[in-house]
């Protein structure tokens, strides 16, 4: 089974942030399903989890609704980000979900980037702000995004041609449907690894005295 | 003693929000030591402080403050909280805990952790990157000084010791307990497991499944080493209450406080932090059963630790948050007496400890001669030297 969530900061509803998102989320889906694999693409909406979002900021912990996002995106074999542009940008709340996200949760992941906003002329958004940020995160960003103005949902083949070049390229990176099952991707230690599989004092002690004097 | 409940402090000088005022430093520091006189009135039997070096706290100097609050108590175990293993010598760590042995009989006992301050590493010459192998270096050689009357020692993060003895030797033979303390790293579980020591849980500020977790990791690593049943391991909690005789008076005269704490003002609520962490702000009843709930997922402990004295609540406030602990102590005493397993052992003390290694013994490396200390720290018997100082006179 292979595991999608998309994870959209839309805040109006209806929002076409979200409508973006589930377009994404149904084209990666046959996708997925073309190259003969199963798929279960799951939702994440940061607008319900903009409180929780804000205390984990000032508190450092994730309460329950957040962390089942977190954990979901953490066992994701892909993810589709998708952000309204505020201020030429991707949006605050976007960001500060990827802000709490532990380090090396997203290493080695597909990332599918997507953006909505009023016109065209932001359209570059996905080059100078998200596809840097996913880079800085260790994911495997998709070669295309998508970018969506308020003329694009008007109608027209321009934009579910896109979507679909763009969930083509997910499923492919996501290396389902046939061939040898590739070897996992190593990613940087998590605090769970660790809880997991405990580095032992002895290597622990080991670790301490490798390398230059400190002092 | 099955259980001990104490309370710890991290010293913060913080504005009371209902009334603008801020003690001074010298108020704060006196406070300190009131509220650690009335914690051995009122019938606890720990009191810890914290370590900081920085405004708004007065907790530098932690040695000293328990020195001065042992001289003035009987019987409560002094203790830290932490002490920072990471930036602070072993050398002098070593010394320092010895002599506040000797000084109060064997009533301290201490907590190692790394600190939630980064910028301190810097201040003391060390590298926040090199945290843990810190914490894991320092404290491996502060065992040696406290076990080995002599130690020969060379590391990564301090300059060797040749023949090197730490004084005073520990009371009886017998060093401090030891507890170490960690929020989420599970390296410090890994090391209090290997020796053996006790593990700490700060709890407050974080949802118990964070905590569980960590407890559980060292309870499993405990066993791992062969130093007894995971049930057996030794461990401790914080904890944070604010109690009334009427639980709608402790929430409304807490709010104010919580909703401008320093840690986590202006973020949750009070209501939704009391569900996601400790903290309990009710009746003493609520109380009691909160801090019972506690036990069903870390298992039997050893040592509960209350943050009382934070936020600007004011002295008189914290004296009868204590008289209230006070009440409710026989209470929690006595239920989670009658609810621990067979088989869980009590908490540590330097009597059990004494006990433990076969009894007390004099420990005293009673040397023949000084050969270290001469009429000046420049030895004129060394050719080397005696030409420098010609060069310079």
């Amino acid at each position: 089974m292979t595991r999608i969530v998309v994870v959209s900061a839309g805040l109006s509803n209806p929002s076409s942030t979200k409508l973006l998102a589930d377009m994404l989320g149904d084209a990666t889906a046959r996708a997925v399903q073309a190259r003969g694999a199963e798929v279960e693409i799951g939702h994440v909406e940061l607008r319900e989890l903009a409180h929780e979002l804000t205390d984990n900021l000032l508190t450092g912990f994730a309460k329950p609704a957040l962390q089942a996002a977190i954990d979901q995106v953490r066992r994701a074999d892909g993810v589709i980000a998708v952000t309204p542009v505020f201020s030429a940008s991707y949006s605050g709340l976007f960001k500060t979900f990827f802000d709490v996200l532990e380090q090396g949760v997203l290493d080695a992941k597909p990332v599918l980037i997507a953006a909505t906003a009023g016109t065209a002329r932001h359209s570059l958004v996905l080059e100078h702000a998200l596809r840097p940020l996913f880079a800085y995160l260790h994911a495997v960003v998709v070669p295309t995004g998508v970018f969506a103005a308020t003329d694009d949902f008007a109608g027209g083949p321009e934009l579910p041609k896109r979507v679909d070049r763009a969930a083509t390229e997910l499923a492919a990176l996501l290396a389902v449907g046939g061939g040898a099952p590739s070897a996992p991707v190593p990613h940087r230690t998590l605090v769970e690894d660790e809880f997991a599989n405990p580095t032992s004092f002895e290597t622990l002690l080991k670790r301490a005295s490798e390398g230059p004097p400190e002092f | 003693m099955g259980m001990q409940f104490g309370i710890f402090t991290v010293g913060d000088v913080t504005t009371d929000p209902t009334t603008g005022k801020t003690p001074t430093e010298h108020e704060r520091i006196k406070a300190t030591v009131e509220i650690a006189k009335h914690a051995e009135e009122v019938g606890l039997d720990v009191f810890a402080t914290g370590e900081h070096h920085n405004p708004p706290f007065i907790a530098s100097n932690p040695t000293a403050t328990l020195a001065y609050i042992g001289a003035q108590t009987e019987n409560i175990i002094l203790s830290t909280a932490t002490t920072l293993i990471t930036t602070t010598d072993p050398v002098l760590i070593a010394e320092d805990y010895a002599k506040i042995q000797h000084l109060t009989d064997g009533r301290v006992d201490l907590m190692m952790g790394r600190g939630n301050t980064g910028p301190v590493y810097p201040w003391f010459g060390k590298d926040i990157r090199q945290g843990i192998n810190l914490a894991i270096e320092n404290y491996a050689l502060l065992r040696r000084l406290w076990s080995e009357d002599v130690v020969d020692w060379s590391g990564r993060f301090r300059t060797p010791l040749q023949g090197y003895t730490s004084t005073p030797r520990p009371l009886d033979g017998v060093a401090p307990f030891v507890w170490h303390g960690s929020i989420r790293s599970p390296e410090i579980a890994e090391q209090a497991a290997y020796y053996g020591d006790g593990f700490f849980h700060n709890h407050i500020f974080w949802p118990a499944s964070h905590t569980k977790q960590m407890v559980q990791l060292y309870r499993q690593r405990f066993e791992h080493y062969g130093h007894g049943t995971a049930d057996q391991a030794i461990v401790g909690l914080g904890g944070q209450f604010f109690m009334r005789p009427n639980s709608q008076d402790a929430i409304n005269e807490f709010r104010p406080y919580f909703d401008n704490a320093p840690v986590y003002g202006h973020g949750p609520s009070l209501e939704d932090f009391s569900e996601a962490t400790p903290l309990t702000v009710g009746s003493p009843q609520q109380v009691i059963e909160r801090t019972l709930s506690f036990r069903e997922y870390v298992g039997d402990y050893q040592r509960q630790l209350f943050l009382l004295d934070h936020a600007g609540l004011p002295l008189k406030t914290v004296l009868e948050q204590l008289d209230l602990y006070g009440e409710i102590l026989p209470t929690l005493r006595a239920e989670f007496e009658k609810l621990r397993k067979p088989g869980v052992p009590d908490a540590p003390t330097h009597a059990s400890l004494v006990e433990k290694a076969g009894g007390a013994k004099d420990s005293t490396v009673y040397a023949e001669g000084d050969s270290a200390t001469g009429s000046s720290d420049r030895d004129l018997n060394d050719p080397e030297v005696a030409k420098v100082l010609e060069g310079e006179l």
